[in-house]
């Protein structure tokens, strides 16, 4: 029965233990390294396969159709289908387009949040790098797709891809700011970056001492993801498809699964940090991990099935206005409670009670400090 | 902690060999039939008219200059976030004087119109 908890440690073990009778210490080690990174890798490119399928289905069943039924028992094998066509599809390369920034664009976007899952912890000991600056890594890393996107848009010489671009440029480097603001206050307990540490001292789940800060990490996670409703930089009403408007074939493929890997990427960051990671009990620790994070794609997708898309200047205006305030407020509470309820020495309750008459307070300051801004907004928009 | 950053090593190439080895078995099986009009860039359907590559809203480079200077304010809150825990209440007043001087920044921003979308 052990075995089935701790599966991952024990299968490295084994095999370390296998493989230390033919070769030496060093390739031992290297080997392991290869084949675990390779595990992600392969786990990654699955999970992102179903999640295309999940996600259509899901879709469908809001909107009141069935979605795809066709290839497979109730449709499960699209994504195989979806794979095959996107391989042999011709691949058309303008010819005013800059051929070089054209060519690297998808392998930029797709690296980067396929090199954040080494941080992540899937369970109880299934780190590959528990890196002492593990959160800041993720972050860090995660935010150089903006590199790969602007390049796309500019090399295709297409206006709507380079409006596309600069959307998404704009979009990304402005709740890159709330984002991170808002992990603060978790690092503020943990005295941590590191993931196992962030892991281990959630007794109690962050998301019950820091609720604003999840729900600044959840808003400008999605729109760092480019998702609905904060999707205009790809808004097909207007500006085609966005700055992947001239990629066919397997190079706009690199586009969707860069789109979708970073979901993953979020859907892990906020287990981790905010619901506790692999923490929980009777179950194995990463069927919990994944409990976890398809709760939180699931309201993913929820949120594309039910909300409209925003405009360019409300987007940005949220951003700026309202969540890096709200954020730098949130660091504040935190660190006042802190002070007064240090995390190590309470016992868990006093903290839950502590944070939740902090929360309240920052509640009704919030409220107070945007009632007026909220009522001259709404009179606009009912004026015109 | 030397292994940890091999591993990283190792993530960067995967990271890397997945999108070309997708890219580049895509290359070997797919048709390869170009012809001018196919080529062109697609915009709706009618001729293009007009340079793509052309100076841009300026209103973009404004929020990257605010962006930059918030970036490297984060920055500088991490290791005082992490450390946090082990300075007490000098830790409380200097956080205090800096998300201040933070918040001062971004309504200086605000009040001379950088966040409003023209």
């Amino acid at each position: 029965m052990q075995f089935i908890y701790d599966i991952g440690p024990r299968i490295v073990a084994i095999t370390a233990q296998f493989l230390g009778q033919h070769f030496p210490a060093w390739a031992v080690q290297l080997i392991l390294m290869i084949v675990s990174v390779a595990t992600i890798a392969v786990f990654v490119l699955i999970t992102f396969m179903f999640l295309t399928y999940l996600e259509r289905k899901i879709i469908a069943r809001m909107q009141d159709r069935i979605g795809p039924n066709r290839v497979g028992p109730l449709g499960l094998l699209q994504p195989v289908a979806d794979a095959i066509k996107m391989m042999t599809k011709e691949d058309i390369t303008p010819t005013v387009a800059h051929r070089a920034a054209y060519n690297i664009a998808p392998v930029l976007v797709v690296a980067p949040p396929l090199m954040a899952f080494a941080v992540i912890p899937f369970g109880k000991g299934m780190i590959a790098a528990d890196l002492n600056i593990g959160i800041l890594y993720a972050v860090a890393i995660s935010s150089l797709g903006t590199l790969g996107l602007l390049m796309a848009g500019w090399s295709s010489r297409n206006k709507f891809s380079l409006i596309g671009a600069m959307r998404a440029v704009a979009q990304m480097v402005s709740y890159e700011v709330p984002m991170i603001l808002s992990l603060m206050g978790v690092l503020m307990i943990t005295g941590s970056l590191a993931m196992g540490q962030i892991v281990s001292k959630q007794a109690v789940p962050f998301i019950i001492l820091q609720p604003v800060a999840f729900i600044i990490y959840f808003i400008s996670s999605i729109a760092e993801l480019n998702r609905t409703p904060f999707d205009i930089p790809e808004a097909e009403s207007e500006i085609v498809a966005g700055y992947h408007t001239e990629y066919s074939g397997m190079k706009f493929a690199m586009f969707m699964m860069s789109e979708y890997v970073s979901v993953i990427v979020m859907a892990a960051v906020g287990t981790t940090v905010f619901l506790g990671g692999w923490r929980g009990p009777v179950l194995p620790s990463y069927i919990w991990f994944l409990l976890k994070i398809y709760v939180i794609i699931f309201v993913l997708m929820w949120f594309r099935g039910t909300l409209p898309r925003l405009r360019v200047d409300q987007l940005q205006g949220f951003a700026w206005k309202f969540c890096v305030p709200v954020a730098l407020l949130n660091i504040f509470m935190s660190g006042i409670v802190i002070f007064l309820v240090p995390p190590n020495t309470t016992h868990p309750l006093v903290q839950v009670a502590a944070y939740a008459v902090g929360n309240i307070i920052l509640a009704i300051v919030v409220l107070l400090l945007y009632r007026r801004p909220t009522a001259r907004a709404a009179a606009a928009v009912s004026g015109a | 902690m030397l292994a940890n950053y091999a591993i990283l090593a190792v993530f960067m190439v995967v990271a890397g060999l997945v999108p070309i080895g997708a890219l580049a078995t895509a290359w070997v099986i797919r048709p390869h039939k170009p012809n001018p009009v196919k080529s062109e860039i697609y915009e709706c359907g009618i001729e293009t008219v007009g340079e793509a590559w052309v100076q841009f809203k300026v209103q973009y480079y404004i929020y990257a200059l605010v962006f930059v200077i918030f970036d490297v304010e984060t920055a500088f809150l991490y290791p005082w976030a992490v450390a946090y825990n082990r300075l007490g209440v000098f830790a409380l007043f200097e956080m205090s004087i800096f998300v201040a001087i933070l918040l001062a920044g971004l309504l200086y921003a605000w009040r001379k119109g950088a966040l409003e979308w023209v």
